[in-house]
């Protein structure tokens, strides 16, 4: 395991660290539902890099990774496609129904008092 | 030695860059379609980021379906928002609303920081365990042993999602519109895609067979094959020289259930003749993971073009 391999992984593992900040951030501040599914995708990249460090820094037996991490990566990128898939199929169906693709409340119509 | 060291370092030193901008973009900016474009483009610069990780096999998945199939299917779900929701209004950024979560989302990466920076010294791996039985599969790519010897239960599992995926998106659809089929040809097709859609599947098929074959001893498998056919048949499908099947025909039916189904079946057979359930004889273990991988590509095949498609919304013809 020579020294740039393990530098190389530590970098992409704090890449993954930045892109779990930012797609969480955009999964909870943002008001467009679409944008907040890109910013799920997002947030599952940065913590599959993070298990791809870990792959990486396990190199051994000529192998440049450990298998078993890189194998649960490729399990996880299709599920979190399958889950993509149906979110999206919900967010169009609420805006057939609705009219909006958002959750938040349209621009503040006066309420009347009960 | 160092010159090499210190150039590929600034090659991977770019690419997080790279990463993280493209990321920071398609949180701020307003243009939505922008927004997926730019995902589009995150999504192929972590499949080299992960070929930079000496992981080619989830480099090609990542290319194929985070980059990909998962960007064709927001650019069509943002077309279906724009004809049919109203744009968001637009919130004027005070600080209050986005304050606080910024510093709680910039905890959460501080704190996975110094995960990273603690990761154990020697790391752990299974690295060993992993090459040492990867005699008795006759397989020659340690990653697909683990996806579908050590721990085929995880894929199989995987693969129930995929098709609770696709009745979920399915059910979605009108009460009418059950059975029926999806509309992707768009009204004007253009000639180039034609053109495309003429030239490129015969290629396609043809790297996806090779993918599945050689996914046995180098990089490549199910996963990546069953992505290129997805996408050749959406192809096929957006250029209008095939309309999307029924989702009530029984053949396409019985080869969506037909992988999970005949890994099930393969699994209950190893309690009889090995092990234990999912676990395969010795002698023919090869020739069972390979059909068990030639049947589920062309489910995964399935099921993920159909997830792209989304739910039916023509009435079946009687």
């Amino acid at each position: 395991m020579s020294a740039m391999a393990l530098t190389s992984a530590s970098l992409f593992g704090l890449c993954g660290a930045a892109l779990v900040g930012i797609g969480l951030f955009c999964i909870v501040s943002h008001p467009d539902l679409l944008r907040r599914i890109i910013g799920f995708n997002i947030l599952g990249a940065g913590i599959f890099l993070v298990f791809g460090a870990v792959a990486r820094r396990g190199a051994a037996m000529e192998l440049g990774g450990d298998p078993v991490p890189q194998a649960m990566v490729i399990t996880g990128i299709v599920v979190a496609f399958a889950a993509t898939a149906l979110a999206i199929a919900l967010l169009r169906r609420l805006a057939s129904l609705t009219g909006s693709a958002t959750f938040e409340a349209p621009a503040a119509p006066p309420r009347s008092e009960p | 030695m160092s010159l090499f060291w210190s150039i590929s370092l600034l090659f991977d030193i770019a690419l997080v860059a790279g990463l993280i901008a493209l990321a920071l973009h398609v949180v701020v900016t307003r243009d939505g379609r922008g927004a997926i474009l730019a995902f589009i483009a995150f999504g192929l610069l972590l499949g080299i980021g992960w070929a930079r990780l000496a992981s080619v096999d989830v480099a090609l998945t990542e290319a194929a379906i985070g980059g990909g199939l998962t960007g064709m299917l927001l650019l069509r779900a943002h077309a279906h928002l724009a004809r049919h929701a109203a744009p968001p209004p637009p919130v004027a950024p005070e600080p209050r609303r986005w304050l606080v979560p910024a510093i709680a989302c910039g905890l959460v990466t501080l704190a996975l920081t110094a995960v990273v920076l603690a990761f154990p010294q020697p790391a752990p791996s299974l690295a060993h365990q992993a090459v040492a039985s990867l005699e008795t599969t006759g397989l020659g790519n340690p990653v697909t042993a683990v996806l579908l010897a050590y721990r085929a239960i995880d894929t199989l599992l995987e693969k129930i999602v995929l098709i609770l995926a696709l009745v979920g998106v399915w059910s979605l659809s009108r009460d009418a519109a059950w059975g029926g089929a999806s509309q992707l040809q768009p009204a004007v097709v253009p000639e180039p895609l034609v053109f495309l859609a003429r030239v490129l599947p015969p290629f396609g098929v043809l790297i996806a067979v090779y993918e599945v074959w050689v996914g046995a001893d180098l990089p490549g498998g199910t996963f990546q094959a069953g992505t290129i056919l997805a996408a050749m048949a959406l192809l096929v499908m957006l250029a209008g020289l095939r309309p999307a099947p029924p989702t009530q025909a029984r053949a396409l039916r019985v080869m969506l259930a037909g992988g999970p189904a005949l890994f099930v079946l393969v699994g209950f057979l190893g309690v009889a003749v090995a092990q234990g359930f999912l676990s395969y004889p010795e002698a023919i273990a090869k020739p069972l993971i390979v059909g068990i991988e030639a049947a589920l590509t062309l489910s995964i095949a399935g099921t993920l073009a159909l997830l792209v498609a989304g739910p039916p919304d023509r009435a079946p013809e009687p």
